[in-house]
């Protein structure tokens, strides 16, 4: 039903139509050039590259010499190297705060949206303005606000006779793991409260009225209308949030470079740190092959979201 | 069809999530029931906090790049939270005395041209898969949708190579080139969406009428789904803008690099008076695609959204 070529006996009364002319109007034949320019650039410039990088992770390659096959030394090298197993660490908790934060307030900040209230249209577009910003300039404003001297934070805090002296924000280790982590929330939770808006808004209000004439309390209405009803978008949300949180690069770099100590290196700081500036090569990409099992596990996780909610789009019918 | 039946349709709820932003929903429910006060509490309070906290870094950085200089150091004679006299002397400085307007046309440059290229590959993609149901059509969108999951930061080593290799280093045209995957995956997930809601029927006359496959596309399918072509440029638009870690893996000298790129090397020189600078820096590369974001707000929304829920 798709296509009418199909219908149409070949040839009927006009002829046996050329090779040509049927190569001409192959679905497939067609669909291969239409597909041509976007495989094109992913086979070049993702594909290729996907594969090279463990291939390199293999090899002892550095800038401007071509790499030996090494086997696994590498990896047996960052398995020895503490830095690479607190970027490990790093990361870990990097992503987990941050994403259970980001929900935490995101969902919260959709469910307020979501009321009925003046100048909504307008409160939920300036909402949105922390993601349309880019990442490393919006950082570099943090950076401001974490300044040693200047910090505003401190300021005020001093001000208000909580503390003393100035906060190092980005010099103690835990002060900068919990700035960059804050930096990272900030930017986050608009994306994660306009999506899950959306899903919220598919939910009947009459789920809402039924629930309520039944006696349930806002946090049952929540519990066993909302929650249930939202647990797909979330689970695709939340995967693409902490995949995103787990790869980041831009927010460290600019505002700690992954100091102090090493504190904030994460995994992907720490590749860049190695493979780029030192010019080992070799071990940076084997820092960056170390992320790929761990973005399998999230993207499975979101493959199962994805399933569940196709099972339910099919019980909605 | 069951299209417009089913709530998480791409289109539909685009649409409907646009059309509810742009006017807000007439859905009052129960909302009558609550008095101001609790309201107060419960919606009002939170909500400004929330939103004080998110519009509060933008203030800062518009009100640093205004500040003269005694005043961003001295925060006993001065109230750090207001400027006394502004002056335009970091933004002018900015503007005549740096390289900025150079990093701000490559970044517009590149944005421009890997969007562009990327919405041409990804409508042709979208069509196919959508439309001409080619074999393997399912896999192929699979294996978009899982490039969408590819993150830069595992490949810029070896693209750098790549790069390297075609002799595009240092050039903008590598992110030209390079872009285009992190832009293609979503672009053809979104488009699929909106293509998925023109009715069969149109394509069927225009075949029976004598029309190619590219003429319906071109004449009958793109004109429809212009709103989801906008969406698409716009999200990818944004993208382009932000993307980092690649251009500052690929870009070396001063002149050739991005926005985000050069305040991030080239102002950091250990300058206590930095600060105006780099704030109006911030300032400025963050105004066009707030610009944008602005007159294109249901359509940026609906990209976001569909992309996720497609």
């Amino acid at each position: 039903m798709s296509t009418i070529q199909t219908s149409l006996p070949p040839g009927a009364a006009i002829g046996e139509p050329s090779a040509w002319t049927r190569l001409k109007t192959n679905r497939n034949v067609i669909a291969l050039w239409f597909m041509l320019p976007a495989a094109a650039f992913l086979i070049l410039f993702l594909a290729y590259p996907l594969g090279l990088g463990v291939w390199m992770s293999f090899t002892d390659e550095k800038i401007g010499r071509a790499g030996v096959f090494v086997g696994v030394e590498n990896y047996e090298w960052l398995w020895d190297d503490s830095i690479f197993w607190l970027s490990v660490f790093n990361t870990l908790l990097y992503t987990i705060v941050a994403s259970a934060i980001k929900f935490a307030i995101g969902l919260y900040l959709a469910l307020l949206l979501n009321r009925h209230m003046p100048f909504k249209a307008m409160i939920r577009a300036i909402v949105l303005i922390p993601f349309i910003v880019p990442t490393v300039l919006s950082a570099i404003a943090f950076w401001w606000i974490y300044d040693a001297q200047f910090s505003i934070i401190s300021w005020s805090l001093i001000k208000l006779g909580l503390i003393t002296q100035n906060i190092n924000f980005l010099g103690d280790t835990s002060w900068a793991r919990a700035s960059v982590i804050i930096a990272n929330i900030w930017r986050g939770v608009p994306f994660v409260a306009i999506t899950l808006l959306a899903g919220l808004q598919t939910v009947s209000p009459s789920l809402y009225e039924a629930a309520t004439l039944d006696g349930a309390t806002s946090w049952q209405r929540f519990r066993f209308i909302t929650y249930p009803l939202l647990t797909p978008i979330i689970a695709v949300v939340m995967t693409f949030s902490v995949l995103f949180t787990f790869t980041d690069f831009q927010l460290i770099w600019a505002l700690t470079r992954g100091g102090p100590v090493n504190a904030t290196h994460l995994m992907a700081t720490l590749s860049y740190q190695r493979g780029i500036i030192s010019g080992r090569l070799g071990e940076g990409a084997a820092i960056a092959t170390a992320m790929i099992p761990f973005l399998m596990a999230a993207i499975a996780i979101s493959w199962f979201g994805m399933q569940r909610r196709k099972w339910q789009q099919g019980s909605d019918q | 069809m069951t299209d417009t039946a089913l709530p998480p349709k791409t289109q539909s709820n685009a649409t409907k999530t646009a059309a509810a932003l742009a006017a807000g929903d007439d859905s009052e429910g129960m909302s009558y029931l609550e008095s101001l006060p609790r309201r107060l509490i419960t919606l009002y309070l939170p909500l400004g906090i929330i939103l004080l906290v998110l519009l509060f870094p933008f203030y800062w950085m518009g009100l640093t790049s205004i500040k003269p200089d005694e005043q961003l150091i001295d925060m006993e004679k001065y109230n750090p939270f207001w400027v006394v006299h502004p002056t335009f002397k970091h933004i002018s400085k900015l503007l005549f005395e740096t390289q900025y307007p150079r990093w701000l046309w490559n970044t517009m440059y590149v944005a421009v041209g890997a969007t562009t290229l990327s919405i041409f590959a990804s409508v042709l993609a979208a069509y196919a898969i959508v439309r001409l149901r080619f074999k393997g059509a399912d896999t192929v969108g699979v294996l978009i949708f899982f490039a969408y999951l590819v993150p830069p930061s595992i490949l810029f080593i070896p693209l750098a190579s790549v790069i390297q290799a075609y002799g595009l280093f240092d050039s903008p045209l590598s992110l030209i080139l390079v872009y285009p995957t992190l832009l293609i995956p979503f672009s053809t997930w979104l488009l699929m969406g909106y293509f998925k809601t023109i009715p069969f029927e149109l394509e069927e006359c225009a075949l029976i009428d004598g029309a190619s496959r590219w003429q319906i596309l071109v004449k009958i399918v793109v004109p429809l789904a212009i709103p989801g072509l906008i969406s698409a440029f716009i999200f990818s638009f944004t993208l382009c803008w932000n993307e980092f870690i690649y251009a500052l893996t690929f870009l070396q000298s001063t002149p050739n690099k991005t926005v985000p790129v050069a305040i991030v090397n080239e102002f950091v020189d250990g300058d206590i008076y930095k600060w105006g600078s780099l704030m109006a820096g911030a300032l400025v590369g963050s105004l066009p695609l707030v610009i944008l974001y602005a007159f294109f707000v249901e359509h940026y929304v609906s990209a976001m959204t569909g992309a996720v829920k497609e």
